[in-house]
């Protein structure tokens, strides 16, 4: 979690600097977003939301790779077969269909996968997230539903997406197991989650869990929160700080001292230098890559504009070159 | 108050305003459109003026934004929804499609649906997949919706309100990219003098070679025509407006004095809306062409990762050069 902070705080910066062109951060979320990864195997497949970049460096998967979606290389700089995770999703909700479909091909073909899908409170209104969880259930697929209920869908609050006593009750009207979790608590967050890890695994169906968080920085570094929130209502929510929280309670069981809590601060320090180095090299980019992979077998439409573009860089250069 | 220095988007602003002032039955949805004015800051400051019942924050779902304000529209209401970009428009696909386009046809002219559905598009922001997306084709292609476009302020101001004015539903669409461009804009000419809503416009005469665009590119063609004014060739440049009905009398015109046309939009070529343009204006031009009919366009991929975009979007340099090819027959 220290390192998944200290990833986050480094990406802002780097977006500060004009690295990445933007970031969603999830600092204050850090509970949902280790402690749902670590609930999963690695053979377990992961539906991330563009929120979730400390999520998927905590499952292991290169950061530099992770942040290729923000920094506007590529539109996923990894390989989901690889690492079981599909592409960081930004149409809302879309990804709840293809964890249903996934988890029951997965337990069709007699294997034990459990598909883990990420959503946040707003978009538990799209329509996909109720087909979705709905497909689930009736194919007793095993997906666990996370909504990280950090309270806005941007600047629209909580009251303004359900009249619900809670986005767990959404979950109930589809027959499905649904608890609600303290997600600023990071020991609660994982066993719940493994509970619904193992209701999954185990054949029995769709969970969904709902975390109660807070996002304590705006949307993203583009958004301005002061214009629907107020810093009474962040300063309230830093003093459930999910870090400090677990610091405390290992701090109380005699498992964290001092020098443990300093070695920590170092790797992450390094983890975050070895990002900055990485990040700071310019990336080459090939322009022609904006023609690749739009289909299997490429059509001779797209290899004709292809070769346009080509011919024109040639040119272009050919002018650098003649001045 | 008369004729004021506004961005494209303070002009839609300011637009909406007026129409929810001079007609109780304007209401406003979408997701961000109250405290927050919207991503776009489009309708700022109008929920605080107006109250949440006349601006109002949706549940984030764009298929139930678009369905109750069909609802709404059934009822005398003029909803003017706001979809938050461009990418996230498929979900209310079904609606828009299926519903608010076919309304009129299926109860037999009983029911009207006077809809404006806002819709930021079109790529050059650097910003992430979905973002930056071109569909005018999908809703132009549907009968039952009118679409148009807005490429400078005084027209967002003015377009903005005949489109809430309007009987039938309308897709507005915002070129985003513009939004922080400066124009005049006359606040006090009435609405019913306006240019009207479904006419293309000459933004500048020319002699030489016609260029039609609309939205994001008629700045790019203005710019290329003055460009190709240094080199001696005088472009005309067609703000197209209205992309449906398509409003082709001033193309018709321009191109039997130029004989030669050049169509430009940042959507893909494929079935896109320059391959209507190049058969209409083929049928009736044909004598009068000294060329085929030219298109620059985006290309035949989703829309590309921010760093490349440059490569992908029409600019100057495509726009002047497919203007040299049409002398080459
Ligand atoms: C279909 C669709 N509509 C709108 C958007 C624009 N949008 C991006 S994030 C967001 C808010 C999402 O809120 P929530 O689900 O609570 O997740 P959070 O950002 O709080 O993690 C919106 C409206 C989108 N990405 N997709
Ligand atoms: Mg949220």
């Amino acid at each position: 979690m220290v390192l998944g902070r200290r990833f986050d705080t480094q990406a802002t910066a780097l977006t500060k600097q004009g690295r990445l062109a933007v970031y969603p951060s999830s600092r204050g979320q850090e509970a949902c977003q280790v402690g749902a990864v670590l609930a999963v195997r690695d053979t377990d497949w992961v539906f991330p939301t563009y929120r979730e970049s400390m999520a998927l460096v905590a499952r292991g998967i290169d950061p530099v790779d992770v942040l290729t979606l923000l920094r506007g290389d590529w539109h996923c700089g990894y390989d989901p077969t690889a690492v079981h995770t599909a592409p960081q999703c930004t149409p809302l909700a879309t990804q709840c269909v293809h964890a249903a479909g996934l988890a029951h091909g997965e337990a069709y073909q007699g294997r034990d996968t459990v598909a883990l899908a990420f959503i946040g409170d707003g978009a538990t209104s799209e329509g996909d997230f109720h087909e979705g969880i709905n497909f689930a259930a009736v194919f007793k697929a095993p997906v666990v539903y996370f909504v990280q209920n950090n309270r806005y869908a941007i600047s629209v609050p909580l009251s303004r997406q359900t009249a619900a006593p809670s986005l767990a009750y959404k979950g109930v009207g589809y027959g499905v197991p649904s608890e609600q979790v303290d997600g600023n608590d990071p020991v609660a967050v994982l066993a719940v989650l493994t509970r619904a890890v193992e209701h999954a695994r185990a054949g029995k169906g769709p969970f969904l869990v709902e975390a109660h968080t807070y996002r304590m920085e705006p949307h993203t570094n583009a958004d301005d929160a002061s214009r629907y929130r107020d810093g009474a209502e962040v300063d309230a929510w830093r003093d459930r700080d999910p870090v400090a929280r677990l610091e405390t309670y290992l701090r109380a069981r005699g498992v964290l001292d001092d020098a443990a809590i300093a070695e920590i601060a170092d790797q992450a320090e390094a983890y975050a230098a070895d990002l900055r180095t990485r990040m700071h090299e310019q990336p080459v980019v090939d322009p022609l890559s904006l023609f690749d992979h739009v289909y299997a077998e490429p059509t001779p439409q797209l290899i004709e504009q292809r070769e346009q573009v080509r011919a024109e860089l040639a040119a272009a250069h050919d002018e650098e070159g003649d001045a | 108050m008369a004729t004021e220095t506004l961005t494209l988007g303070k002009a839609l602003n300011t637009g909406l305003r007026r129409a929810l002032e001079n007609d109780s039955k304007v209401v406003i949805m979408g997701e961000d459109v109250g405290k927050l004015g919207g991503v776009f800051r489009i309708t700022d400051g109008l929920q605080k003026d107006f109250g949440d019942q006349r601006v109002i924050d949706t549940p984030l779902a764009e298929s139930g934004i678009i369905g109750t304000a069909v609802g709404l529209a059934i009822r005398g209401y003029r909803p003017v929804c706001e979809i938050q970009f461009d990418g996230f428009v498929y979900p209310a696909y079904d609606q828009i499609v299926s519903q608010v386009a076919k309304m009129h046809y299926r109860s037999g002219g009983r029911l009207n649906i006077p809809m404006v559905i806002r819709i930021p598009f079109g790529g050059g922001i650097g910003a992430v997949e979905h973002h930056s997306e071109s569909p005018e084709a999908y809703f132009a292609h549907t009968a039952g919706l009118k679409v148009v476009t807005c490429a400078n302020p005084q027209d967002a101001y003015v377009m903005i309100q005949q489109a809430i004015a309007s009987d039938d539903p309308i897709v507005f669409l915002e070129p985003k990219r513009r939004y922080w461009e400066k124009g005049q804009v006359d606040l006090d000419a009435p609405l019913s003098d306006a240019y009207p809503l479904h006419s293309a416009r000459v933004v500048r005469p020319g002699t030489d070679v016609t260029v039609l665009a609309y939205g994001p590119m008629v700045r790019t063609c203005l710019e290329a025509a003055t460009a190709a004014a240094e080199d001696g060739r005088e472009l005309e440049v067609i703000d197209l407006r209205s992309l449906s009905p398509l409003d082709l009398s001033a193309a018709y015109e321009s191109v039997k004095r130029t004989g030669r046309v050049v169509v430009v939009h940042e959507a893909p070529s494929n079935i896109g809306l320059g391959a209507e343009l190049a058969a209409r204006i083929t049928e009736e031009c044909f004598y009068s062409l000294e060329s085929p009919v030219l298109r620059v366009t985006g290309f035949d991929t989703p829309y590309p990762a921010a760093r490349v975009e440059e490569e992908y979007l029409p600019d100057l340099d495509r726009v002047l050069d497919a203007v040299d090819r049409t002398f080459g027959w």
